[in-house]
């Protein structure tokens, strides 16, 4: 059995102007240990099919699906008070911006604490001294010390590392990182990823990378989903998605890559989209 | 070409003063230590290097929104210390800058056609009329339409916003265009339109462009000389062939390491290692 299968995922927003389909029938599944990436630009859907899973949509998101089991268990007719103890402990997710996902009015010791005192129930005591372990394995220096500090008194690596330990404060089984090193430089993009890698590898966890950066696919992933308009153009194991991309957007996005340049100009995805009807 | 440098910069300084508190010490922090640099006209110099590294302070002052503190500026021969002389409107019109975030530097309540034509406006004693058709031409040439010159910007995708913001640079035809991040904010398949469009614009108008980016597969792309910056001080510069065959700091060797390779061969040795 997977540890996350979804079938036939939709997503409508109520917009002014009428109903709009973010996400149109869209399958994925996560095996435990596996690292999924699922890739597209904005507007494609990457993240709102994890947000709908995680049940953080707004109200006017009409989601359905035909299937939606977490290790069997249906999220789709959990009611927000079950849902919320799966939701942060077995299932947890890493935001893009690093600053802007912590609370600025409370010490990073503090709030990583809640999470385990609400999910484990440890004692104060017992929730520092994981704090401090925590903020060990994800290589924050002088841990001890950092318990009191303001995440606006840390860099964006750091406040991206603590909160990559507040995702894994309580073991999860699949962890979700929606673009988790965008906003960071490459030196410290390339350390986030290792990170995330190494504990992924450790733990055994389920990973789901979404990212719109295809060196970070390169990187990270085992599978690939590609995504475009709310639709999946394709869906293959990281070697063959790049060594012989089968659908046409997925060949331009890969050209599109300054790196692939050959000639003086960067084919762009309308050149394909002309050529290749998607 | 070589000769026809049109910004020329030397021993370039600038301190910022930390002001101290009731337990700090006031201090400085010097964010550009000693900079030399030539860019030759119509050519593009990239500047690297990671968040606080000073790159974004020397494009503040190649556009005259920060005086240096010490060390001179010479574009297209006009030297340039604005903490002595200030600016004069040809100094204004040889430079322009293009912002990282395309959603923060367009007044949500200005018309674009207003956004392309403020600089006109401010600095030159052009009629209405000349200056819409001017904008309508810029319209076209940065690829949007005319019908777009009466949108406000929250109309607009964040690939057309870099597009006017680049259109509201150019408009004054400028010399020199400073880049900041450009195409850091976008997608890949827009970032691979701007760039485009970057190279056309360039190649028509003989634009020189200082390109500022932490990507290094855009900088290889785009750039005839690229300068690495650590900490304030230039520790790479050179041909974009030099600096990428054979990076001699340790820091650009760093920076080269730590960039994703998205090659077939990388991803099949990650894949070994993995299962071993």
């Amino acid at each position: 059995m997977p540890l996350l299968e979804i079938r036939n995922l939709k997503v409508e927003f109520d917009t002014a102007k009428g109903p709009f389909k973010a996400l149109d029938g869209v399958d994925y599944t996560v095996d435990a240990g596996e690292v999924l990436a699922i890739v597209g630009e904005s507007g494609s859907g990457k993240s709102v099919a994890m947000l709908a899973t995680m049940g953080l949509l707004p109200n006017t998101a009409t989601i359905t699906a035909d299937k939606m089991e977490f290790e069997g268990l249906d999220l789709r007719s959990l009611n927000a008070k079950a849902r919320r103890k799966v939701i942060g402990k077995d299932i947890s997710m890493i935001f893009q911006e690093p600053i802007a996902s912590l609370n600025p009015c409370f010490t990073v010791g503090f709030q990583l604490g809640e999470t385990l005192k609400t999910h484990m129930g440890l004692s104060g005591r017992q929730a520092k001294d994981r704090v401090v372990e925590l903020l060990t394995s994800v290589g924050i220096p002088n841990p001890a010390e950092r318990l009191s500090a303001f995440p606006h008194q840390m860099s964006g690596g750091q406040c991206q590392r603590v909160m990559i330990a507040m995702a894994i404060a309580c073991s999860p089984k699949l962890l979700i990182a929606d673009e988790p090193t965008t906003a960071l430089d490459v030196t410290i993009q390339k350390q986030i990823l290792d990170l995330l890698v190494k504990l992924q590898q450790q733990s055994g966890m389920g990973l789901i990378m979404i990212t719109h950066d295809m060196g970070v696919v390169a990187e990270t992933a085992d599978r690939v989903i590609v995504q475009y308009k709310g639709r999946k153009m394709e869906e293959a194991d990281v070697l063959s998605l790049f060594e012989s991309p089968k659908n046409p957007y997925t060949r331009a996005l890969l050209s599109a890559l300054p790196e692939n340049a050959t000639g003086d100009r960067l084919p762009t995805v309308s050149d394909f989209a002309e050529a290749g009807g998607f | 070409m070589s000769g026809d440098v049109i910004l020329k910069v030397r021993d370039l300084y600038r301190t910022y003063d930390i002001k101290g508190g009731l337990f700090k010490k006031a201090s400085a922090l010097t964010a550009v230590k000693g900079v030399n640099l030539d860019v030759e006209r119509g050519t593009t110099l990239a500047v690297v290097g990671e968040s606080g590294c000073g790159k974004s302070t020397l494009a503040r002052m190649l556009t005259m929104i920060d005086a240096q503190t010490s060390g001179t500026i010479e574009v297209d021969g006009l030297p340039i210390d604005i903490s002595k002389t200030g600016i004069s409107r040809e100094m204004r019109q040889k430079v322009q800058i293009v912002f990282q975030n395309p959603y923060g530097s367009l007044n949500p309540r200005q018309k674009i056609g207003h956004v392309l034509e403020e600089p006109l406006l401010l600095n030159t004693s052009m009629p209405a009329a000349e200056r819409r058709d001017l904008a309508l031409e810029m319209l076209a040439k940065v690829g949007l339409q005319p019908e777009h010159y009466g949108r406000y910007p929250h109309m607009f995708s964040g690939g057309q916003r870099q597009r006017i913001a680049i259109a509201r640079a150019i408009m004054m035809k400028p010399k020199l265009l400073v880049l900041d991040e450009p195409v850091s904010a976008l997608d890949l398949s827009v970032q691979a339109q701007i760039l485009n469009l970057l190279a056309d614009l360039q190649e028509e108008m003989g634009l020189t462009y200082v390109f500022i980016s932490h990507d290094l597969s855009v900088v290889r792309y785009i750039a005839d000389k690229v300068m690495v910056m650590y900490f304030g001080e230039v520790v790479e510069y050179g041909t974009r062939d030099e600096v990428f065959g054979n990076p001699q700091h340790s820091y650009t060797k760093t920076l080269f390491a730590a960039t994703p390779n998205a090659d077939v061969d990388s991803i099949r040795k990650r894949l070994a290692a993995k299962a071993a």
